[in-house]
C-alpha cells in the first residue's frame, strides 16, 4: 500500500510538472486556457490523492476548491473576457520554444537537486512532492518572464499558485486555513485582474503588457 | 489590567469595521472625518500596548518587538489620515476623484490599516502572509485609483511583482512548517511564532536555510530591496500621495518586520545559515543602486520613493550587520525614516497640488511661493539625508559607527552611497526651493499640522531621546541579537 500510495502521488506530482511545461509553448489564448484547466484538474486529482493517503479530510475540501475554481470557473471566465475583448483569435508570439523549454529543463533539475539534498531526512514522499512543487512554481515564473500578454502572464501566476498548493498539500498536517485562504486569495487576485482587464482594455484596446511599457512615464 | 486584552481587539475590529461602514457612507466629508476618528482610536489603543500587553494566545502575540512596529503604524496611519482629509477635497474639487471613488478610498484605507495591523499582530505564520497578501490588493487597487495610463500600468506592474514576491514567500512559510513538523507536531503549532521560535534550535538547518531564502526574496520584494524593487518607484508615483507616505511610511516596514521575525528563527538555530550577510548583501546593494538612481529622476514622488529604497537598505543593512548597537540604530532609523518620508510626501502631494504638477524642472522658487512648503521641503531633504542635528543623523551615524568597528570594507561602501544620496537630493531640492518661483502660486490648501508635527518628532529625537524609549530599543535590540 505504501508504495502504491507512494507511485500514484508521484505520478499525479510528475503529471503536474509536465502540464507545466505544456503551458509553456501554448501560443493560442484558448489553448492556454484548456492547458491551464488540465492543469488545475491534475492539481485537485494530486491534493485528492493526499488527503485520501493522509487520512486529511479538510484536503477533499481543497482539492474540489481547486477545480471548482481553477479548472471551471477561471478558464471559463477567461474565455468570455477575451472573448469581449476580440482577442480569441489572435495568436502570441512565444519567443523561442527552445530555449525556453531548455531553460524550463534546467529549473526543474535545480529544484530536484535543491530539494532532493535538503530535506534528506524528511519523509520521502513529502521530500518529493516538494521537489515537484518548486519545479511548478519556477516554471510559473518562466512563463510570467517569457510573456507579454496579460492573459498569459496572469495565467502564469495561477500556475505558479498550483504549485504552492501542491507544496502546501504535502505537507503533513498544515492546517487548514493556509489552503482555503490561497484558494480564496487567487479569487481575491482573478476580481482583481478582471478590473484591471477591462481598464486596460479601456485605455489602450490591447491587453498587450508591452503596450503599457512603451509608456514609461517621466521616470 | 482588563483593557489590556480589548486593545488587540480594538486595533483590528475598529479599522474592519470601520471600514465596512465607510463602504456605505455616501458623504466624502464625514467619510473623511470617520477616517480620522478611527485612526486616532486605533492610535490610542496601540499606545495602550506599552503600558500592559495581553498574553499571547494562539491568534495573537504581543511582544516587545511587534509592539514598536505597530504604535509606529498607527501613529502615522493616524497623521495620514489627518492630511489625507484636507489633500482629497482638493482632488474632488479638481474632478480627479469623483465622491464614488471616495468612498472605495476611504472603505480601502482602513482595510489597509486592518490587514496591517493583522500582519504585525499575528502569532500565526500563516495568517500573517495572509494579512500581508491582503494589504497588497488593497494597496495595488489604491494605486490604480486615478485610472491613468500611468496609474494603471503602476498598478499593474505592483500587481504583478507583488504577487509573485507573496508567493515566494507562502513557498517559504510552507518550507518552515515542513520544517516544523517534525519537532512541534502537525496542525496549528507548527505554525506558530512561539512554539517556532521555542524548538527552533531543533530544526532541520537546510530546511531553515532554503525557507529563510524565498522569504527573504518574498517578503524582501515588498521591503523594496534592489533588484527586487521596480514596483515600488511607479507605485509611490502615480497613486494618491496619502497612499505614498503609507507605503513608505508602514507598508515596507510590515514586510521588513516578517523578515525580521524569520531572521529570528534561523538566529536561534545554530546549524544554520547566518542570515545576516545576506540581508547585508540586499541591503548594501539596495543603498548604492538608490543612490545612484537618484540623479536621474524627474519625478519628484518617483525621486522620494528611490530614497524610500535607499533607506529601507540602510535598515536591512543594519540588521544584517547585527549586534545591539546596529540593531539599536536600525530600529531607530526605521522609526526617523518612516516619520521623515511621510512628512516628506506629505509636503510634496501638496507641492503637486498647488502647482499641478510632479516634474522637478517645473517647480521652482518654493520658499518664495509658498515659504511654509518650501522650507518643509528643506527640513524635510536636510532630515532625510541625515544632516545634524535631526534623527536620521544620529541613526545613520550609529549605524556607520558599529559597522566601521567591525568590517571597515562594509562602512565604507555605505557611506559613499549616503553621500551619493545626499548630493542627489540636495541638489534637487535647491531647484525647487531656491530661485524666481514658476508656475502657480495659488495657496496651498492642505493641512500643514502633520508634517510640523513629524518634523517636530524627528528633531527632538535627533536632539533628545527620551530614556524609556532608549531603554526599550537596546531591549529589543538584545532580543533580535
Amino acid at each position: 500500500m505504501k508504495g502504491l500510495a507512494f507511485d500514484v502521488s508521484h505520478l499525479l506530482a510528475g503529471g503536474l510538472v509536465l502540464v507545466s511545461f505544456m503551458l509553456l509553448y501554448q501560443d493560442r489564448l484558448y489553448a492556454l486556457l484548456n492547458t491551464f484547466a488540465l492543469q488545475a484538474v491534475v492539481l485537485s486529482l494530486s491534493v485528492a490523492w493526499q488527503a485520501y493517503v493522509q487520512d486529511a479530510d479538510h484536503l477533499y475540501v481543497t482539492a474540489f476548491i481547486a477545480f471548482a475554481f481553477k479548472a471551471i470557473i477561471i478558464p471559463i471566465a477567461l474565455h468570455r473576457i477575451i472573448v469581449q475583448l476580440g482577442i480569441h483569435r489572435d495568436v502570441e508570439n512565444v519567443v523561442g520554444v527552445g530555449p525556453t523549454m531548455m531553460a524550463g529543463l534546467a529549473l526543474v533539475a535545480l529544484s530536484e537537486v535543491v530539494m532532493l539534498r535538503i530535506a534528506s531526512d524528511a519523509d520521502v514522499l513529502a521530500r518529493e512532492d516538494l521537489a515537484f512543487a518548486l519545479s511548478v512554481v519556477l516554471l510559473g515564473l518562466l512563463m510570467m518572464v517569457v510573456r507579454h500578454n496579460a492573459v498569459s502572464m496572469v495565467v502564469g501566476f495561477m500556475s505558479l499558485e498550483n504549485g504552492l498548493i501542491l507544496a502546501a498539500a504535502g505537507a503533513k498536517g498544515m492546517p487548514l486555513v493556509v489552503e482555503v485562504s490561497v484558494a480564496f486569495s487567487v479569487l481575491v487576485a482573478l476580481v482583481v485582474i478582471g478590473v484591471f482587464l477591462f481598464r486596460i482594455s479601456e485605455r489602450f484596446e490591447s491587453i498587450d503588457a508591452e503596450a503599457l511599457d512603451s509608456f514609461r512615464g517621466s521616470r | 489590567m482588563s483593557f489590556a486584552p480589548d486593545a488587540t481587539i480594538v486595533l483590528l475590529a475598529l479599522p474592519a469595521a470601520a471600514a465596512a461602514l465607510l463602504a456605505v457612507l455616501p458623504s466624502y466629508r464625514l467619510s473623511a472625518a470617520l477616517n480620522v476618528a478611527a485612526a486616532l482610536a486605533a492610535f490610542v489603543a496601540s499606545a495602550s500596548l506599552f503600558v500592559s500587553a495581553p498574553p499571547p494566545n494562539a491568534y495573537i502575540l504581543i511582544d516587545d518587538l511587534n509592539v514598536v512596529f505597530i504604535v509606529l503604524n498607527t501613529f502615522i496611519g493616524f497623521t495620514a489620515s489627518v492630511f489625507s482629509a484636507t489633500y482629497i477635497a482638493h482632488e474632488i474639487e479638481t474632478g480627479r476623484l469623483t465622491p464614488d471613488h471616495l468612498r472605495f478610498y476611504h472603505a480601502m484605507y482602513q482595510f489597509l490599516l486592518f490587514s496591517m495591523n493583522l500582519a504585525l499582530i499575528a502569532n500565526n505564520i500563516g495568517l500573517m502572509w495572509v494579512a500581508i497578501e491582503l494589504a497588497t490588493l488593497t494597496t495595488v487597487l489604491m494605486v490604480g485609483i486615478y485610472r491613468t495610463q500611468a496609474a494603471i500600468e503602476a498598478a499593474w506592474k505592483y500587481f504583478i511583482l507583488g504577487s509573485v514576491g507573496i508567493a515566494l514567500a507562502l513557498f517559504g512559510t510552507i518550507l518552515i512548517y515542513m520544517a516544523a513538523q517534525p519537532v512541534v507536531g502537525e496542525g496549528v503549532p507548527a505554525m506558530l511564532w512561539t512554539s517556532l521560535i521555542a524548538h527552533a534550535p531543533q530544526f532541520d538547518p537546510a530546511l531553515l536555510d532554503l525557507a529563510f531564502v524565498f522569504l527573504l526574496l518574498g517578503y524582501g520584494t515588498k521591503v523594496g530591496l534592489a533588484p527586487l524593487h521596480a514596483w515600488l518607484p511607479d507605485a509611490h508615483a502615480e497613486g494618491p500621495t496619502p497612499i505614498s507616505a503609507v507605503l513608505s511610511g508602514l507598508l515596507l516596514n510590515v514586510a521588513l518586520y516578517a523578515v525580521l521575525r524569520f531572521k529570528l528563527l534561523l538566529d536561534a538555530n545554530a546549524r544554520a545559515l547566518a542570515p545576516g550577510p545576506l540581508m547585508a548583501t540586499l541591503g548594501l546593494v539596495s543603498v548604492v543602486f538608490a543612490a545612484f538612481m537618484l540623479y536621474r529622476r524627474r519625478d519628484v514622488k518617483r525621486m522620494f520613493a528611490y530614497s524610500s529604497i535607499e533607506h529601507m537598505g540602510i535598515i536591512v543593512f543594519a540588521f544584517g550587520v547585527g549586534g545591539p548597537l546596529a540593531n539599536f540604530a536600525a530600529l531607530l532609523h526605521m522609526a526617523m525614516h518612516s516619520l521623515t518620508k511621510s512628512a516628506i510626501f506629505y509636503t510634496v502631494g501638496q507641492i503637486a497640488q498647488v502647482k499641478g504638477t510632479q516634474q522637478i524642472a517645473e517647480i521652482r522658487g518654493l520658499t518664495v511661493s509658498h515659504p511654509l512648503l518650501g522650507w518643509s521641503l528643506v527640513f524635510g531633504v536636510f532630515a532625510i539625508v541625515g544632516l545634524p542635528p535631526m534623527g536620521v543623523f544620529m541613526s545613520e551615524f550609529l549605524i556607520v559607527s558599529s559597522t566601521f568597528a567591525r568590517t571597515p570594507g562594509l562602512a565604507l561602501a555605505l557611506a559613499i552611497g549616503l553621500l551619493l544620496a545626499l548630493g542627489a537630493l540636495v541638489l534637487r531640492m535647491q531647484g525647487m526651493a531656491f530661485g524666481a518661483p514658476a508656475g502657480s502660486t495659488a495657496p496651498a490648501k492642505s493641512s500643514a499640522l502633520p508634517i510640523l508635527a513629524h518634523f517636530a518628532l524627528v528633531l527632538i529625537a535627533g536632539v533628545y531621546l527620551p530614556p524609556p524609549l532608549v531603554t526599550w530599543f537596546q531591549h529589543v535590540a538584545q532580543l533580535l541579537r
